[in-house]
């Protein structure tokens, strides 16, 4: 017996000292070590992959390795650039009839083809129910392609009308591409709701084949914007054949759907689809190749940026996306090497990154010894508190409540509250236009004059009396009505996260303080929230806006009298009507990017500050974290259809994984040892007691 | 027994009735259809012409529990309760608001639950009853009371913390398992060996003591003295009588609970990346997903349900004195 257990103890030593220098809590399959394979993690399921329907970044991370628009961003360039993707090159606005339509002809490049799938299969168009039910994946049957065609464009715009599917932008396009609203009708009437509703059946007036590689698309009047759309999955090529072979029985059954199997031209092709644990693109073995820029903006250089050069694309072979909901796993395995890249969460951001006093935010002593990197830049969003227009208090254009506007960006310090709730990252709103966007002024032009003096070459925000003088001006002095002697009390509503909000309140109610208002902050669930701003019942609220797409109009038309929420259900979430702004609102969002639109955008930024509809918030600095090993990483927040671009030291990661995740093996033998030993008192006594004669009777 | 089988059947028709119109009530007291169309459609972009569709297209444009413009039989049967219910008690559960089917969903997502549960409900059970009886054994001595309170201690700490400590310990520090994620068949060994451990371990504080009473109370019976009177050792006593009979109990806390393990653990799998029933709930319920979260909490009835009835006739097995009638 004794034997047998010193062969077992022996045997889980030798187990032991062989795992000495492999990695124990490497969360990936042994086959995959030292491939050419990106490790990334998505946290939501996603909730649509059909490029009509998806609209979120987390589902771009999928879509826009996949799905080819015909146009997309130069990766490296700021401000952002349009450059051809399947295009031959960027469409021009054709004008015509004096204006009443603008025509855009897309010629596609020839000889581009789609990624190897079972819908270019003829026989796989007429599969049986039991044939469908065997299926673990639609790649287990055989693989066709075929070449991209402008028809393919052009189904893909006709899906944007299609009764069963919701596509975001519908209303947006039926109101400028030539017939979608009738087109949209003619299928309602025609849809049976079940089986393959063949969209080449029905024309689409504004959306002509010139030939095979060239379509055209006809836009009511002028809408300069268009081609930035065109930058955007909406607007990829979907092939009839995919939506044939998946609108066959038995297969939604199965989750075989195109809104979850992608059919694209792009790099990568979606092999992998479980979107509860994990997804994975591989390369695409038809991808019609592209090279990696050769041109950057300033810096990029220096960084390396332009190291790769002219070289074909993509460099990774496979990009493995695991499920990982919570931040504190996420965050550990990527310091295990076990993500390439990674954000960075609050809770984390002081192990992760320093912020010096003066000078640009650096990586921590840890993350630096491991060669961490950061990588930063202001994104393309702004966050703001509205004054809702239509309140008696708070909004309109009388003096009176403009005065109280002002008083209140005055006290509301956006600098606090970047430092204390965002880690400063950020940069207070000087208006509604980000950084890197046209229109945007730097420097002492582009302050907001309400709110800011230029001292000492920089912004600085007007002293706390100065807002309080305005309170009084606007007839509330000492925070008290003048008329009624009743303390002025506002409402703000928001949207409650958790008990982490408190801080944020406490803070916010302390910058009404400061002028002596009382602040009642109404916070409750995001759909309560967005049902008050349809209804216009609240006061002040906070709201933000991530963009579209590069261009002021993006930014602008947020105070767009005519596409106020209350009255049109638009994205004017503050209601707030000017005419003359809107007057120039409308004459600037057709014009190509000049002097002239810039003096109208200047102008109408002007009004914007003037009237104060919103306390000017916060444009987001975005920080990421990428190891020393993933090179050509530059942060794009128009478009996620980076990884074609980032290349991996496949060598580096295994070597620095393995010295990062040596297992630690003695407090395993110093816990069976403890074990073993507390054992030892409960045997004695065990034995001490077999052994113990009868006791004798009291 | 069939006619008992046949009778708690029948019972359990009106609760799970109950128990989904509760289900149904809650949840659309705190959601409307508008809300659950604006959280699938997105925030941007919406019109009140895309909530009108969604709702229409999955039948929620419809009166929640009585429609009053309906003829008169149908007052009940054209809401959205009656329609979204009577398909569940023939288990069909349709599709989620995402359009994954949720059967299929189910499915694959029940053997990485299994996968952590039975293990834990196993080693659990053979660790608990262990030490459970090792402080039986060693009633009124230190040990018994160190071990007591060791199981007072385990109990006073949240099930959080022993995941977030198991994973930064085992994990970050010694690098001995993954922090989380999951991989199919024998691959999923070195994912489940940490949440199986904080499993058992979470619940021994609880377990233990529970299993300590029971014997406690078996081994103050007639028949125990009568053993030892005879002669037998302590460890035949405990572990061939007093076992055997408080099988009963014991039986009462494992057997309704085997049904359940389908559904998953909500926080163990969420941490841990592991992709099953649990953390289809949770994600559900962030995601105002009611299709999800009404076909699961009709699932958790139906195998409570069971669990009970499969306990009643657990019984027979164990104790011959017992009939079902």
């Amino acid at each position: 017996m004794r034997l047998r257990i010193t062969l077992i103890l022996l045997a889980f030593l030798a187990f032991l000292l062989s795992a000495c220098g492999e990695v124990w809590n490497d969360p990936y399959p042994a086959q995959e070590r030292g491939k050419n394979i990106l490790y990334s993690s998505f946290a939501e399921r996603p909730k649509h992959l059909d490029p009509v329907q998806s609209y979120t970044e987390d589902e771009a991370n999928f879509t826009q390795q996949v799905y080819e628009p015909p146009l997309q961003y130069q990766y490296l360039k700021r401000p952002y650039e349009l450059v051809a993707l399947t295009a031959v090159e960027v469409p021009k606005a054709q004008v015509v009839e004096g204006g009443k339509f603008t025509i855009y002809e897309v010629r596609i490049k020839p000889g581009i083809r789609y990624q190897p799938h079972p819908a270019f299969v003829p026989e796989n168009q007429s599969l049986s129910g039991q044939a469908i039910d065997r299926l673990r994946s639609p790649y287990d049957l055989a693989l066709g392609t075929r070449e991209l065609l402008a028809d393919d464009y052009i189904y893909q715009i006709k899906r944007l009308a299609h009764p069963r599917l919701h596509s975001p932008i519908f209303g947006l396009m039926a109101g400028y591409i030539v017939g979608m609203n009738e087109y949209a009708q003619e299928l309602r009437a025609a849809d049976r709701r079940e089986g393959w509703l063949d969209l080449r059946q029905f024309p689409l007036k504004g959306v002509e084949r010139v030939d095979a590689h060239t379509f055209r698309v006809t836009l009511n009047g002028s809408y300069p914007q268009f081609v930035y759309w065109l930058a955007m999955p909406f607007f990829a090529p979907v092939p009839w054949e995919a939506e044939k072979f998946f609108s066959q029985p038995g297969m939604e059954r199965k989750n075989f759907t195109l809104d979850w199997w992608p059919v694209g031209t792009g790099a990568y092709m979606l092999t992998e689809n479980n979107p509860n644990a994990r997804m994975v693109l591989e390369r695409n073995p038809n991808f019609h190749g592209e090279q990696y820029p050769r041109e950057g903006e300033a810096g990029d250089r220096k960084q390396g940026l332009l190291a790769d050069a002219g070289k074909p694309i993509p460099f990774i072979d496979k990009v493995v996306f695991s499920r990982e909901k919570e931040s504190i796993p996420y965050w550990n395995k990527f310091l295990q090497g076990y993500y390439d890249m990674s954000g960075i969460n609050s809770d984390v951001f002081d192990q992760a990154v320093r912020v010096p006093i003066e000078g640009d935010a650096a990586v921590s002593p840890e993350m630096q010894e491991k060669g961490i990197q950061l990588s930063t830049s202001v994104g393309t969003s702004t966050g703001y508190l509205a004054f809702n227009w239509d309140d008696p208090v708070v909004g309109g254009s009388s003096e009176r409540a403009r005065k109280l506007r002002y008083a209140i960006s005055v006290a509301f310090d956006v600098e606090e509250q970047i430092s204390i709730f965002s880690n400063g990252r950020g940069i207070a709103a000087q208006g509604p236009i980000a950084p890197g966007i046209f229109g945007y002024t730097e420097g002492r032009e582009g302050i907001n004059p309400v709110v800011y003096d230029w001292v000492d070459g920089k912004p600085q925000r007007k002293p706390i009396e100065v807002a309080r003088r305005l309170l009084a001006e606007a007839g509330y002095p000492d925070g008290r009505d003048a008329r009624t002697g009743r303390p002025l009390v506002l409402y703000l509503d928001t949207v409650a996260r958790g008990p982490g909000d408190k801080a944020v309140f406490d803070w916010t109610r302390a910058q009404f303080d400061k002028l002596s208002i009382q602040l009642e902050i109404r916070a409750t669930d995001w759909n309560r929230f967005q049902e008050k701003i349809r209804k216009g019942t609240t006061q002040i609220f906070r709201l933000g806006w991530n963009a579209d797409y590069p261009d002021p109009e993006n930014f602008l038309f947020l105070l767009h009298g005519p596409q106020a929420k209350v009255r049109s259900q638009g994205e004017n979430a503050a209601n707030y009507v000017n005419p003359e702004y809107d007057a120039l609102f409308e004459k600037m969002k057709n014009m190509e990017n000049s002097p002239e639109r810039k003096r109208i955008i200047d102008r109408m930024v002007d009004i914007a500050r003037h009237d104060a509809p919103w306390i000017w918030g916060v444009h987001p600095k975005d920080y990421s974290l990428r190891h020393a090993w993933l090179a050509n990483n530059k942060p794009n927040n128009m478009a996620r259809n980076n990884i074609k671009y980032l290349k991996i030291d496949v060598a580096k990661r295994e070597a620095l994984r393995r010295q990062w995740n040596r297992p630690v093996l003695w407090p395993l033998a110093l816990t069976i040892a403890i074990l073993l030993l507390s054992a030892v008192p409960a045997v004695i006594s065990y034995r001490r007691r077999e052994r113990m004669a009868a006791r004798p009777a009291s | 027994m069939l006619a008992y089988i046949v009778r708690r059947v029948l019972y359990a028709i009106p609760i799970l009735v109950g128990v989904n119109l509760i289900t149904f009530v809650l949840f659309f007291v705190v959601n409307t259809p508008d809300d659950m169309a604006r959280m699938q459609l997105g925030a941007k972009r919406v019109t009140s012409e895309a909530i009108e569709k969604w709702k229409a297209e999955r039948g929620y444009d419809k009166p929640l529990l009585f429609n009053a413009a309906a003829p008169r039989g149908a007052k009940l049967t054209q809401t959205v309760f009656y329609e979204k219910s009577v398909r569940l008690f023939a288990f069909d559960f349709g599709a989620a608001e995402d359009n994954r089917d949720i059967a299929n969903e189910i499915r694959m997502r029940m053997w990485p639950s299994l996968a952590l549960a039975v293990p834990v409900l196993i080693v659990g059970l053979a660790v608990n009853i262990t030490f459970a009886l090792f402080m039986a054994f060693f009633r009124a001595t230190y040990l018994d009371f160190w071990g007591v309170v060791l199981c007072v201690a385990l109990m006073s700490i949240s099930a959080l913390f022993y995941i977030i400590g198991g994973q930064y310990v085992a994990s970050k520090l010694w690098h001995l398992v993954p922090i989380s994620g999951y991989a199919g068949g024998f691959d999923a060994a070195k994912f489940l060996v940490l949440p199986v451990l904080i499993g058992v371990l979470a619940g021994i504080g609880s377990g233990g003591r529970w299993y300590r009473t029971l014997f406690l109370e078996e081994m103050s019976r007639d028949y125990v003295r009568t053993a030892r009177a005879k002669g037998l050792a302590e460890s035949v006593v405990l572990f061939r009588h007093v076992l055997k009979n408080a099988m009963i109990p014991i039986l009462t806390g494992v057997v309704v609970v085997i049904p359940l393990l389908f559904m998953g653990s909500l926080l163990s799998e969420s941490f841990f990346g592991i992709p099953g029933l649990g953390s289809y709930t949770i994600d559900a319920i962030q995601a105002q997903d009611f299709a999800v979260v009404r076909s699961m909490v009709f699932i958790g009835s139906v195998l409570y349900i069971l669990g009970l009835l499969l306990t009643d006739l657990s019984y027979t097995l164990v104790d011959p004195r017992i009939r079902l009638q």
